[in-house]
């Protein structure tokens, strides 16, 4: 699925009830990162729960796969990384992601303040696109 | 008679909607919400008599000095300390425990020595320690609580002897609602002539606290958990104590006479109260603590204990749902876990809900490790909290597993 199609999709769900089973139904679906990842080394820091994510380069275009212990949150890192991967670095840093999570009406999570780390995860996608 | 309607419309931002739904405000525990009588008493002073304290040979000054050092006043009579000279205002309890370790501690503690804390203190009653213990090379010991949070004489007596020199426990847990037996704790660690330190954080707001009667020897506690301002903060010691500890930081308003070679310093508490202190913040918790007292600290507890009863019986009803925390006696505070679900999940469907309730480790990071897990969620109750608060938590928690 493309973000485009998940957008449409999106603008058949009226209430937040809708969304959020839609979003974890999305983390359910992602697929299962191999243990061998679940260390400190791939945590992204600054997260009520635990979220990992590991950079790949194919290319000269980066593509990432990630992982949480909440289901929430592991549907939140679905939607990033249907944002981000395989795509080069500029365009990654040419992506306005508060525009697209606007869209889905799941702003609030990209919020500073929310310490879920979806905020701290696209900022260490940037970080990956500007080292690899 | 404890009038809950009256108490609720005090507090002006339970009125407001969350997410469209009831604000159900079930964090007090980090930090309570204030009633209007601290609002107003801020922007009045701000509105009509502000300046600095202890300054003034003008109108406004002595005013302001005068509302400040009542504050302080107000602080004595809601512990009841012997003396308002006894009470030192600090940033927050953080700070008050954090002036305890590095001035007495730094005077009167000596690598042979031993300070005894328990297995539930906050990261602010245990990092302290820890860095002074680092510095000073004293042994920290800990003391063991049992499996469901409640307190252990026999652990207790086990750690303290001779070679402990101070003690310093919560008075009531802010992850498990454990109330600790202080005043029996203290006469025992008195009886091998230590000294005792509560972090009274959760206490204070919860329980009517004689600081004469429990004979403590310090007392820290925060403005903004007994519904006052933040950045306000207490220490409580015995003015002996006080009165044989060096400054902490050194500045204005601390000191006696000052030459360019030297200084003298101050009688506590302003040796304590460098710089200009948190004056409105101050005259605000004052006014929060006559709140209180005026609602009185027993009917407080009473109706918060009836509260928390409820809530331990509407919990049960929580298939899946595991209470950690079960000490007799407890106080307002539930820390949880739903078997398959994940605390920070939960949260975001409970602010959906309009409830606000905190996840995490709960700066008591050993803790919640030592019960087994590595995140929980925690609904606190405070002196608004009423039946309404806990069925509507309860219904969001039904809801909420349902999307699991």
């Amino acid at each position: 699925m493309t973000i485009e199609e998940l957008i449409e999709n999106f603008e058949f769900l009226d209430s937040w009830e809708d969304k959020y089973r839609y979003v974890i139904d999305l983390g359910e679906k992602l697929s299962p990162l191999d243990d061998k990842f679940h260390t400190d080394e791939w945590k992204v820091q600054g997260c009520q729960s635990q979220v990992w994510l590991i950079p790949n380069k194919q290319d000269d275009k980066i593509f990432f796969i990630g992982d949480s212990d909440a289901l929430i949150v592991k549907g939140l890192i679905a939607i990033v990384l249907m944002i981000y991967n395989h795509k080069s670095p500029s365009e990654i840093k040419a992506i306005a992601v508060e525009d697209i999570f606007a869209k889905l009406g799941l702003s609030d999570h990209l919020s500073p303040s929310r310490r879920n780390g979806l905020l701290s995860m696209t900022e260490k996608i940037k970080y990956y696109a500007d080292i690899l | 008679m404890y009038d809950l309607l009256s108490v609720r419309r005090d507090f002006p931002v339970l009125a407001r909607e969350i997410n469209g739904k009831r604000n159900t405000f079930l964090d007090s525990a980090a930090s309570a919400q204030k009633p209007q009588v601290v609002i107003d008493k801020i922007v009045d002073i701000y509105t009509k008599s502000y300046a600095n304290v202890h300054r003034g040979s003008y109108q406004l000054s002595e005013e302001i000095t005068s509302e400040y050092e009542q504050a302080r006043k107000t602080v004595q009579k809601f512990i009841n300390a012997k003396s308002e000279q006894e009470i030192v205002f600090t940033r927050n309890a953080t700070e008050a425990i954090n002036l305890v370790a590095f001035t007495w501690g730094r005077k009167f503690l000596t690598k042979m020595d031993e300070v005894l804390i328990s297995e539930a203190e906050h990261h602010a009653n245990l990092v302290p320690w820890q860095m002074l213990r680092d510095e000073i090379g004293f042994e920290l010991k800990i003391f063991k609580i049992k499996d469901d949070g409640s307190f252990d004489w026999e652990e207790y007596c086990k750690l303290l002897s001779g070679k402990t020199k101070l003690v310093a426990v919560t008075g009531m847990s802010n992850v498990l609602g454990t109330v600790f037996p202080l005043k029996e704790m203290i006469s025992s660690a008195h009886a091998v002539g230590a000294k005792f330190l509560i972090d009274g954080c959760q206490y204070v707001v919860h329980h009517p606290t004689d600081v004469q009667d429990l004979d403590c020897d310090f007392l820290a506690f925060s403005g903004h958990k007994t519904y006052g301002p933040t950045g306000i903060g207490v220490l409580y010691g015995k003015y002996d104590l006080l009165n044989a500890m060096p400054p902490y930081q050194f500045g204005g308003d601390m000191v006696n006479i000052v030459t360019y070679q030297a200084t003298t310093f101050d009688v506590p508490p302003s040796r304590f109260e460098a710089g200009t202190p948190a004056i409105v913040q101050a005259i605000g918790l004052g006014a929060a603590l006559e709140y209180m007292m005026n609602l009185g600290m027993i009917n407080i507890y009473q109706h918060e204990q009836e509260l928390t009863n409820y809530m331990h019986r509407r919990l049960k009803e929580v298939d899946g749902l595991i209470e950690v925390g079960t000490a007799e006696g407890k106080g307002g505070v539930f820390s949880f876990l739903i078997e398959g679900v994940h605390p920070q999940d939960l949260a975001f469907i409970l602010d959906k809900e309009g409830v606000a309730v905190r996840v995490g480790h709960h700066c008591a990071a050993p803790l919640i490790r030592r019960m087994g897990y590595e995140s929980l969620a925690r609904a606190s109750l405070g002196l608004y909290s009423d039946q309404e608060d806990v069925d509507t938590f309860i219904a969001a928690l039904q809801k909420a597993k349902t999307f699991f």
